[in-house]
């Protein structure tokens, strides 16, 4: 079937460009307030003071220092990331979970757990799914690797996509990005018709909110469109 | 996670010169590795990335036997046609492990090398045998529900997490692995040690060893086969129990059966002495529990996991049932 002009769903209308990071009367924007949080290890409580930082003092804290020693040059790498080749420099030991946020400013992949067992950071590698936190970003040149800002094409969104719009696949989001990214792999591969094949076929992603009977229809709608 | 070279090779020689490096490690998928380097239990100065090399074929063997490279993912293994339909018990083993996407990354030599998921082996606060040999073992006076009540010493009880490798060792694969003094091939029933009070040493690799290809043997037409896991949930979980059963039967005898449990050994749990009490007897529920409480005789149940004595039990009585069942 042809695939739909955003927007997809009655009544759901793209969100404008998001404005440049705005600081605000105390010079914080949410972004550095985010990282000086987990920068600086300061517990939500003392908030308020936080209002008294500088944007400026935040950007020169040092980074969490690692509890192992030693660092090793980092190493030229060419990585394809939707489509468009990026030239970096990395440490070999920087996950491609990491490099795709941190670097290549890729927002969508989370980070849940970095261990492997919760799926947020579910990306496409030469059209397959994968865990980014579990692979190292050098280990990726000449891979087609895709994230979740790659799926949607010419402006068309992917009918997995599409589906979770309409069925309210999600409450807070946090998952949702890896939920999508499994279940649009999941469409190539074998998987029962059934939902409870649905659900072992997509058993590598969590969501703590439970949003499962509506990403179970959300996946259900796209197989039966695609 | 501290610093560490990487070195990308393209053949197999390339793999061997960098390998024997002192505290050098292979990564293919990377699934179990990386996963402990972030928890500073692996600690490699080298990485040889082995991605490139060609090991990820299944092949035909003339006689029926079975060819896998040691690169071939999991996912790819477990659909494959040739193994739903002669070797059942590995694809069912492989589908019932990890998740998609761990499946698409896994390896089979990876898979074979997995680590233990003991709690106190994962966090670095503890002290444990396995990870610092002579540090001693927190898990047995510790919470010890998912540990090994097979194989296990006074060192260590750590339980080997895999699945795929309970199918190969009721499968009687054999391990071919490429070293300095060249090739050679080990039955995986001899691949795995016991911890004894050496828990470090896990298998027969010899630093800058490289597991190449797994053999899967021909087997016998009509043989059956079939995997079952239990676990405390539906899907993505190890097992508490599991049960790999490869059968041949005569009308409503057994003729020849082999028998490996998993979720309950300090290595895949072959149970030769469960195979010699079925051969020749009659396929019935009572010879089935006889096996069972024979396949269990020397467990060692711990404080916490005294109920994996009968679930291991009930799990193969279970396997037997199904898969002498199976027309």
């Amino acid at each position: 079937m042809p695939k739909k002009k955003v927007p997809a769903v009655p009544g759901f209308e793209p969100l404008p460009e998001p404005p440049k990071s705005q600081p605000n009367a105390n010079g914080v924007t949410r972004r550095s307030f985010l990282t000086c949080l987990s920068a600086g290890g300061i517990a939500v409580s003392t908030a308020p003071l936080l209002h008294s930082i500088s944007a400026a003092q935040v950007e020169t804290s040092p980074a969490p220092s690692s509890t192992t020693a030693g660092s090793v040059p980092p190493v030229p790498v060419v990585l394809n990331v939707n489509g468009r080749d990026y030239r970096l420099k990395l440490e070999p030991r920087v996950t491609l979970l990491d490099t795709l946020r941190e670097r290549l400013h890729l927002f969508g992949t989370k980070k849940g757990c970095d261990h492997g067992q919760c799926g947020a950071c579910t990306v496409h590698i030469n059209g397959r799914r994968v865990n980014s936190c579990l692979t190292f970003a050098v280990m990726h040149e000449g891979d087609r690797i895709t994230t979740i800002e790659g799926l949607a094409s010419n402006g068309e969104l992917h009918p997995v996509q599409a589906a979770f719009l309409e069925h309210d696949g999600f409450q807070c989001g946090y998952c949702t990005s890896g939920q999508i990214m499994s279940a649009a792999a999941l469409l190539k591969e074998p998987c029962g018709e059934d939902d409870d094949s649905v659900r072992e076929c997509m058993s590598g992603n969590i969501c703590r909110c439970g949003a499962y009977p509506n990403i179970i229809a959300a996946v259900q709608q796209a197989r039966k469109r695609s | 996670m501290q610093a560490f070279q990487y070195k990308k090779v393209r053949d197999i020689e390339g793999a061997l010169g960098i390998s024997s490096a002192p505290h050098a490690k292979f990564v293919a998928g990377g699934t179990t590795l990386i996963d402990l380097m972030k928890l500073n239990v692996e600690r490699p100065t080298t990485l040889v990335d082995i991605n490139s090399l060609s090991l990820d074929k299944i092949e035909k063997l003339p006689a029926g036997a079975i060819r896998i490279g040691a690169m071939v993912r999991n996912s790819d293994l477990a659909h494959d046609s040739d193994v739903q339909q002669q070797y059942p018990v590995l694809s069912q083993a492989l589908l019932s492990d990890a998740s998609p996407q761990l499946r698409n990354m896994a390896t089979t030599g990876g898979n074979l090398l997995q680590r233990t998921r003991c709690y106190y082996f994962r966090d670095t606060a503890y002290a444990c045998n396995k990870r610092n040999p002579g540090a001693g073992c927190a898990a047995i006076d510790g919470f010890n529900r998912i540990h090994a009540i097979l194989g296990t010493s006074d060192h260590c009880i750590a339980t080997h997490p895999s699945d795929m490798a309970v199918a190969m060792m009721a499968l009687e694969a054999t391990v071919h692995i490429r070293g300095a003094k060249g090739e050679r091939a080990v039955p995986l029933n001899d691949f795995y040690f016991v911890p004894g009070s050496t828990p470090n040493r896990e298998n027969v690799l010899q630093p800058g060893d490289l597991i190449t290809h797994v053999t899967l043997p021909a087997l016998a037409p009509g043989t059956r086969s079939y995997y079952l896991k239990r676990r405390d949930r539906a899907s993505y979980e190890f097992a508490l129990a599991s049960a790999a059963v490869v059968a041949q039967m005569q009308g409503r005898t057994v003729q020849r059966i082999r028998i490996a449990l998993g979720g309950v050994g300090t290595k895949p749990w072959r149970s030769t002495e469960a195979e010699q009490a079925l051969e020749g007897r009659e396929a019935s529920e009572s010879n089935f529990r006889a096996a069972a409480e024979t396949a269990l005789q020397g467990a060692k149940p711990l404080h916490d996991n005294a109920f994996k004595v009968e679930l291991a039990k009930r799990t193969l009585t279970r396997a037997l049932k199904v898969v002498t069942q199976a027309a």
